[in-house]
């Protein structure tokens, strides 16, 4: 017997300005369904969503849950309709409880806020799905696994049918998506409905019942999750053109490009570092895993001179120093690629021709006596926005205005252009989709292969093993062990990721 | 010494403080609001000054003080609105709203009152509040003096506290407030309208701060004056953050501050110490900065002050 859809999506459109995020967009979800939706960055996956939870209003189109004509204008009418949706970013509030986070919303009983029931609902969840968490913890000390436990809760005790996961497994262990996979399995054994919007081929082979394949605001393929599935036939389906992954040659590692001895920072708002030991040759990339917050970032940004050490020392190129300035560490031939691309990569508010010599711009070619020569800066901008395929109007348009896989280009054009020898990449390939991280992990490889160094650090663990030649990973401010590729797995590192030493 | 001493610590003195303390609870309590929603409203020295001006014009009309006081209240509430359509519907800086507001209200308040009564050789006054003794509680000693013969304002501002906190606390309206204040994606997510909350926290902020404007020119004073509210607005939103955003704090706080304004009036009275006046006019505010420096250094503000909230934004 077919099973009755839960949800049915017809005609849907958005428009942004010039961009049409969804292009009249069917979907169909049926009770038991875990679907996954799959597109490059900028298909009109999330906007379709949104639109779902009713963060969007859709130009046109209609939604049926139940077979019923749902009018959602808002989240509380999607809430009321059974559609729960735990975001990419997680929508807490860290300085409450787990149970007061719960209850946000909520109506109480008679004046007061009604605890019992919202406990009384964190039970049965915890009875059918297997999920729990301490009800008076401090939401902001919890781990980004439970945190995202506590959205799937808030989700499952609102009375969700039809849970909407974006990027739901970004942050997490291999272990801890694990956990998630199990929990969503229960929920479509109990005929509820899941959308699960992930950029990891294999979680969502490994995961889901149907997949939909999203391009350009529309649905190009649709397909059930069964044996002649792969991967490769996914992104090929995805991207319209088939993917090769990025060749790695063997290199001899050349010498010492970076030395880390015991390197600490003091903690304060920011996890600290408690003594951290690397090395890192030319001709190799060291991939840095770990749950984010375990210090990787606090790593960079020491090494980049923009966080200052309280121990240790560190050495660049030979040059040892205890405390670096960002534009010495420049000096030594280090480039870097900053975690937080908007923020601290480049100035969205410049011209892009700006954001492209930024770091350069006291070089003798781009700025003479205080004064800027823009026509060398215009001449420069315009050869690396060719060379790196930056898709941008022109050298002069806004920085901000370039979608997330050319603001990534237009940063490794800036810092690669002078060849450094060692390059420092905090999660480079973050929010990008196949092709643009297909595009800078070639370049990687390429700079490998001239014999320069990269610390890659990476949530990804797919990127990890794909690149590194050796893995550091972190746990808590320390380095867990660091593998030779050829002797680690996903499950060793992942159990390393969460704290755990295995017996030798 | 001991002379100022015992001029100090009478039961007047603390009788005094209460009174004192009073307008800065409605105000403080009344900024607390707007801000645990996640809006700084500047405007509070404004909208004290013009819902002052509105009592006392209302009460000098109709002759009911309690009149005055819904006039107060109504005007501090209106304010508040325009306040909303500032910050929460035109998602306008809060800075500049709260300051524009401010100068507004001000502007508005010397207007009208020079419209309604013109440039009065004396100074037009009504028959303020009277204090009302509380029977039974008024004999206790030491206590009724200082609590309970007071003006039934100042019992309001004293049952206002721990309604605030009761409010803020343990109701889902407060609990939805605090979250629009923290983060407003959040409880949009779980439901919440966060335009709605944001207003509603406005209204009840420009209701207190009315309730402060009306106390000071019908009960502590019996007339209106351009310099009636002088910087208490400007100290509640000091006592905020010396009260880190909990209403028992920041009532703690505006005790504080009017036992040193009270001990200041009292040393100014006395023979003993010979100091320009202004010296101790300052030692509140000077109390206040060292205060907040000493108190303030992890003071965590609601995390999403200041920040409007989009639901559309890409």
């Amino acid at each position: 017997m077919e099973s009755p859809s839960l949800l049915e999506m017809r005609g849907i459109a958005k428009r942004f300005g010039d961009v049409q995020a969804n292009d009249g967009v069917d979907l169909t979800l049926k009770c038991g369904d875990i679907l996954g939706l799959l597109g490059e960055n900028g298909a009109g996956k999330t906007t379709l969503m949104n639109i779902l939870f009713g963060v969007y209003a859709a130009d046109a189109g209609r939604i049926a849950i139940d077979g019923r004509i749902a009018h959602i204008r808002n989240s509380a009418d999607a809430l009321a309709h059974g559609v729960g949706m735990v975001h990419q970013h997680f929508h807490l509030i860290p300085r409450l409880t787990v149970l007061e986070n719960m209850m946000v919303g909520q109506s109480g009983r008679g004046l007061r806020l009604d605890r019992g029931f919202a406990l009384g609902r964190m039970r049965e969840i915890e009875r059918s799905f297997g999920l729990r968490l301490p009800p008076d913890a401090r939401v902001g000390d919890l781990t980004i696994g439970e945190q995202q436990r506590l959205e799937i809760i808030k989700a499952l005790a609102r009375g969700a049918r039809i849970l909407i996961l974006d990027e739901p497994t970004a942050a997490l262990t291999p272990q801890e998506a694990e956990g998630l996979f199990m929990a969503l399995r229960a929920m479509a054994g109990q005929r509820m409905g899941v959308i699960f919007i992930s950029h990891k081929l294999h979680e969502i082979l490994a995961v889901t019942t149907r997949v939909v394949i999203m391009q350009q605001g529309r649905v190009v393929a649709e397909t059930a999750n069964d044996d002649t599935v792969s991967k490769k036939r996914l992104a090929e389906l995805m991207t319209g053109h088939e993917i090769t992954p990025p060749s790695k040659v063997p290199t001899t590692p050349g010498r010492v490009r970076l030395r880390i001895e015991n390197l600490q920072t003091r903690g304060g708002a920011r996890p600290s570092l408690k003594g951290v030991c690397l090395e890192v040759r030319g001709g190799e990339i060291l991939g840095i895993a770990g749950v984010s917050g375990n210090g990787q970032a606090e790593l960079a940004d020491v090494i980049a001179g923009v966080l200052p050490a309280s121990g240790g020392t560190l050495e660049i190129n030979g040059t040892k120093v205890f405390r670096f300035t960002p534009r010495e560490v420049q000096a030594l031939e280090a480039g870097r690629i900053p975690e937080d691309r908007m923020g601290t990569g480049l100035v969205t508010s410049l011209p892009l021709r700006s954001c492209m010599v930024l770091s350069r711009i006291r070089e003798r070619r781009f700025s003479r006596w205080g004064f800027l020569k823009h026509r060398a800066i215009g001449r420069f901008a315009d050869q690396q926005i060719r060379s790196f395929g930056i898709r941008a109007a022109g050298n002069h348009v806004r920085t901000g205005t370039l979608s997330g896989g050319n603001l990534q280009k237009a940063l490794l054009a800036r810092e690669l252009a002078w060849e450094p020898t060692l390059l420092l990449a905090a999660q480079p390939t973050r929010g990008l989709d196949v092709a643009a991280a297909r595009f800078v992990h070639q370049r990687f490889l390429d700079l490998r292969g001239r014999d320069g160094a990269i610390v890659l650090i990476s949530e990804d663990l797919e990127e990890i093993f794909a690149l590194s030649d050796r893995i550091a990973v972190m746990f808590e401010g320390r380095v867990m062990d660091v593998l030779d590729i050829r002797a680690a797995t996903v499950a060793k590192v992942g159990l390393l990721m969460a704290g755990v030493r295995e017996a030798a | 010494m001991n002379e100022i001493l015992s001029q100090v610590f009478q039961v007047g003195f603390f009788a005094a403080v209460i009174r004192i303390a009073t307008p800065l609870v409605f105000g403080t309590l009344g900024e607390l609001f707007a801000e645990r929603a996640g809006v700084l409203n500047l405007g509070i020295e404004g909208i004290m000054m013009l819902a002052a001006m509105a009592g006392f014009s209302t009460a000098f009309f109709t002759g009911s003080l309690w009149l005055g006081v819904l006039a107060a209240v109504l005007t501090g509430v209106m304010a508040g609105a325009l306040m909303g359509l500032l910050t929460v519907s035109l998602g306008l800086s809060q800075h500049v709203s709260g300051i524009g507001l401010t100068l507004l209200c001000s502007g508005l308040s010397f207007f009208f009152y020079r419209l309604i009564f013109g440039q009065p050789s004396s100074l037009p006054k009504i028959s303020s509040f009277e204090p009302l003794a509380l029977p039974g509680l008024a004999d206790i000693p030491v206590l009724g003096p200082i609590l309970f013969n007071q003006f039934a304002l100042v019992y309001l501002a004293m049952a206002i506290v721990p309604a605030a906190a009761f409010v803020l606390y343990q109701t889902p309206w407060g609990l939805n407030l605090r979250a629009v204040g923290e983060n407003p994606h959040a409880a949009y997510s779980a439901g919440v309208s966060v335009t709605a909350m944001r207003y509603q926290a406005l209204l009840v902020s420009g209701a207190l701060m009315g309730l402060a404007g009306a106390f000071l020119c019908m009960a502590q004073y019996n007339a209106y004056t351009f310099g009636v509210i002088s910087g208490r607005g400007w100290v509640c939103i000091a006592l905020i953050v010396f009260g880190q955003w909990n209403p028992w704090k920041s009532a703690a706080g505006s005790i504080l501050f009017a036992c040193i304004d009270a001990l200041q009036l009292r040393l100014q009275a006395s023979s003993a110490v010979h100091l320009p006046y202004q010296v101790f006019l300052m030692l509140p505010f000077v109390l206040t900065i060292v205060g907040m420096a000493l108190v303030s250094r992890n003071a965590l503000a609601p995390a999403a002050l200041l920040k409007p909230f989009r639901k559309e934004a890409r």
